[in-house]
C-alpha cells in the first residue's frame, strides 16, 4: 500500500447475481488529483464508486482510503469523504439554509461554514426557498454544497450534472474548478459526458463492462488517437469519444 | 394484431402501464391480491352471520334509588312464558336466550343476563351490553344512551317482542331512562378508541411511510454517508411522532371535554403509561414494516394490511363483542385492541395502574421485539 495515495483500489471485483459489474479494477489516486471515471451507462462506474464509498462490499480485492479500509474506520472515513449522488431528493419542505444546517450538524459543523458554502454554491438568494421549489440545477448545487460542508479530503460525485441544462452544468463545473484551485481535495467523478471529464479532470479512466479500457492524462489519451485505425474527421476537434469508438465500436453516450 | 392499433400512441401507453404494473410483483400483490384475500377472509368470517345478537342486562339487585322489595318478576315471567333457553354462565347466574327468527332480515337473538346494576354499568361502558332492563314497582325501565343507534334498535326490537308475544310486559308499564351519565354514552366509548387509533395511524404513516419515502428518494443513503448516528435518525422521527400524538390526543380530549363533558375517571399516570406503551408498540411495528422496502406502493400496502383489520376489528367505533365469539380472543391480542381497551378502562371505568399493567407490559414488549427485529434487517440504502 502506497502511503502517498488518497485512494488505492486493488483488483476489485463485484457481481450482482449473474451480472459482473466490476471485473478486476486497479486505481490509484493522489492528493489533489481530479479523476474522471468515464463510460457509458452500465459500465460499472457507480458500483465502483459505491465500493469506494463503503456502501457495497467488493467480492474480492482491496480498497484503501487514506491507507485505511472501511472495516473499523467507518466514522473517520465518513468525516473525510464528501458525496453527491446522481439524484438525491432532500426534504421538500426544508429551505436551503435549513438543509445545509441539518447536514452540517452531522459533522458538528457550525453556521460559519454553512455561510461559506451557501456563497460558494451561489444560493444566498434562495436561502429561504423550500427545496421543492428549487430548479434541477439549484438542487444539484445544493447537493454539491452539502458534499463540501466538511471540507472533504475526497469528493465522490456520481454523475453530478446528468439531466442538467448546459448553463446549470457550467455552474457546477465552476464550483469544482474553484475547489481544485483552492484545496487539496481529490475528486472522483463518474460521468458519461466526455466534455465534463475533459473540462474538469487531469486523469481519465475509461471504463466499459466493468473493466478499465484506457487510463491516462487527457493529453496522453488524445495523443493516442493519432495512432488509431479509425481517424476522426480532420476538420473537427478530437475528443475522448473518438478513442472510445476505437476501443469499443460504440459512442460513449450510447 | 391490427398494425394501426398496435402503432397507436394510446395503445402503446396502455400496454406500457399494464406491463409496468404486472412486472412489479409487490404492487400486484398489495393492489390486487391482498384486497381479494381480505374480502375472502372477512367475507368467510362474517357474512354468514345474519343473526343479530343483542345482550340485555336484567338488573337483579336494584340500584341505590330502588325501593325495597323490587323484583324482576314480570321479566322472569315473560321468559318463562316464552320458553327462553336457559344457560348457566361462568359466574353461576342463569341467562335466558330467546331467538326471533326472521328469514328476510336475519334472526335476532336476545340474551337476557341477570346482573347487578354495578356490573351492568361496567359492561355497558365497555360496549358489551346493548341495553339495561330494570323493573321498579312493576314498571319495566329501559336504560340506554338515546344517542347510540345500536341501543335504540335493540330497544325497538325488544319492545316489539314484548308487544307481540303476549300481555306479560304491557307497553303502559314501561319507560325509557336515558343513560347520560359520564362513561355510559357512545361518545365515552368512542373517544378512547379514537385516541388509540390516532396513535396507530400516526405511527404507521408518520414513521413507516416517511422512512420508505426517504429510502426511495435516496435521502437515507445520503444521510448515512455522513457521520450521522443512525439511531439519532430513528429517535428523532419517533420522538416527533410521539409528541404529535400527544398533542393530537390532548386536543381530542379537550374538545370532547368541552363539547360532551367527557372526564377521565381513572389514574392519569396510568393513562399516560398506556399511551406511551402504545406509541412504543406502534413505533416498533412501524420500524419493522419499513425496514426493507424502497417502494412506496409496497409501503402503502403493508401499512394498510396491518392497520385496516385492526381499525375494523379492534373496537374503535363499536364493541368487538359484536364479532363471533371465536374471533374475540384473537382480536383482544391486537395491539390496537389492547391500547383502546386500556385507555377506555382508565377513561370510563376508573382503572388504575394495576388494571392496565398487563397491556402496558405487552405493548412495551411488542415495541421492543418489533424494533429490534426491524433494526436487524433495516436497509439504509
Amino acid at each position: 500500500m502506497d502511503s502517498n495515495l488518497v485512494i488505492e483500489v486493488r483488483d476489485v471485483r463485484k457481481s450482482f447475481k449473474t451480472v459482473q459489474a466490476v471485473r478486476g479494477i486497479d486505481l490509484k489516486i493522489a492528493p489533489g488529483q481530479f479523476v474522471a471515471l468515464l463510460g457509458p451507462n452500465g459500465a460499472g462506474k457507480t458500483t465502483l464508486v459505491e465500493m469506494i464509498e463503503g456502501i457495497q462490499q467488493p467480492d474480492s480485492g482491496d480498497i484503501f482510503i487514506m491507507g485505511k479500509t472501511w472495516k473499523g474506520n467507518e466514522d473517520y472515513l465518513r468525516r473525510i469523504i464528501g458525496l453527491s449522488l446522481q439524484e438525491t431528493h432532500f426534504i421538500d419542505k426544508l429551505n436551503v439554509w435549513e438543509t445545509l444546517r441539518l447536514f452540517a450538524s452531522f459533522f458538528s459543523i457550525g453556521k460559519e461554514r454553512c455561510e461559506e458554502v451557501i456563497r460558494l454554491i451561489a444560493l444566498e438568494e434562495k436561502r429561504k426557498a423550500w427545496v421543492v421549489n428549487l430548479s434541477g440545477g439549484q438542487r444539484q448545487r445544493l447537493a454539491l454544497g452539502i458534499s463540501l460542508l466538511n471540507k472533504p479530503k475526497i469528493l465522490l460525485l456520481d454523475e453530478p450534472t446528468t439531466g442538467l441544462d448546459p448553463n446549470a452544468r457550467r455552474e457546477i463545473w465552476a464550483i469544482l474548478r474553484k475547489l481544485k484551485d483552492e484545496s487539496q481535495t481529490s475528486l472522483i467523478l463518474t460521468t458519461h459526458y466526455m466534455e465534463e471529464a475533459e473540462q474538469l479532470c487531469d486523469y481519465i479512466v475509461i471504463i466499459d463492462q466493468g473493466q478499465i479500457l484506457k487510463e491516462g492524462t487527457i493529453t496522453a489519451l488524445l495523443g493516442e488517437i493519432r495512432d488509431l485505425p479509425v481517424k476522426p474527421v480532420e476538420t473537427r476537434k478530437i475528443t475522448l469519444d473518438d478513442l472510445f469508438i476505437n476501443l469499443t465500436g460504440r459512442h460513449l453516450h450510447e | 394484431m391490427n398494425e394501426r392499433i398496435s402503432n397507436s400512441q394510446l395503445f402503446q401507453l396502455i400496454m406500457a402501464n399494464i406491463k409496468e404494473l404486472i412486472r412489479e410483483p409487490g404492487v400486484l400483490f398489495w393492489g390486487i391480491i391482498f384486497p381479494i384475500l381480505m374480502s375472502l377472509g372477512l367475507g368467510v368470517a362474517f357474512t354468514k352471520k345474519k343473526d343479530v345478537v343483542a345482550t340485555i342486562a336484567v338488573v337483579t339487585q336494584t340500584h341505590a334509588n330502588a325501593q325495597p322489595g323490587d323484583t324482576i318478576s314480570v321479566l322472569q315471567h315473560f321468559l318463562q312464558v316464552n320458553k327462553a333457553v336457559t344457560e348457566k354462565e361462568a359466574n353461576g347466574t342463569i341467562s335466558g336466550k330467546l331467538t326471533i327468527p326472521d328469514d328476510k332480515l336475519g334472526s335476532t337473538t336476545f340474551i337476557f343476563r341477570p346482573m347487578s346494576w354495578q356490573q351492568a354499568m361496567v359492561l355497558i361502558k365497555r360496549g358489551n351490553l346493548n341495553l339495561i332492563v330494570d323493573e321498579q314497582n312493576g314498571v319495566v325501565q329501559y336504560h340506554f344512551d338515546p344517542m347510540n343507534p345500536d341501543a335504540q334498535l335493540t330497544y325497538l326490537k325488544l319492545t316489539r317482542l314484548f308487544n307481540t308475544t303476549g300481555p306479560v310486559v304491557k307497553e303502559t308499564n314501561t319507560e325509557i331512562k336515558p343513560l347520560t351519565v359520564s362513561g355510559t354514552r357512545y361518545i365515552d366509548f368512542l373517544v378512547p378508541g379514537l385516541i388509540a387509533m390516532g396513535v396507530m395511524m400516526s405511527c404507521m404513516w408518520g414513521v413507516s411511510y416517511a422512512i420508505i419515502e426517504r429510502r426511495s428518494k435516496k435521502l437515507l443513503r445520503r444521510m448515512v454517508a455522513t457521520p450521522m448516528k443512525r439511531s439519532n435518525f430513528l429517535i428523532a422521527l419517533i420522538t416527533v411522532r410521539v409528541l404529535m400524538n400527544f398533542i393530537e390526543a390532548a386536543l381530542l380530549f379537550l374538545v370532547a371535554y368541552l363539547a360532551f363533558h367527557i372526564t377521565i375517571q381513572g389514574n392519569i399516570a396510568a393513562l399516560l403509561a398506556i399511551f406511551i406503551a402504545g406509541n412504543f408498540a406502534f413505533a416498533g411495528i412501524a420500524i419493522f414494516i419499513s425496514s426493507h422496502t424502497a417502494k412506496t406502493e409496497i409501503g402503502n400496502g403493508l401499512i394498510n394490511a396491518l392497520s385496516m383489520p385492526m381499525m375494523v376489528l379492534s373496537g374503535v367505533f363499536f364493541s368487538y363483542h359484536n364479532f363471533p365469539a371465536w374471533s374475540i380472543p384473537t382480536i383482544q391480542k391486537f395491539p390496537l385492541t389492547m391500547m383502546a381497551d386500556g385507555i377506555r378502562s382508565v377513561f370510563i371505568e376508573g382503572a388504575g395502574f394495576s388494571e392496565v399493567a398487563m397491556p402496558i407490559i405487552i405493548l412495551s414488549a411488542i415495541g421492543v421485539v418489533f424494533f429490534s427485529a426491524g433494526m436487524k434487517i433495516f436497509r439504509w440504502h
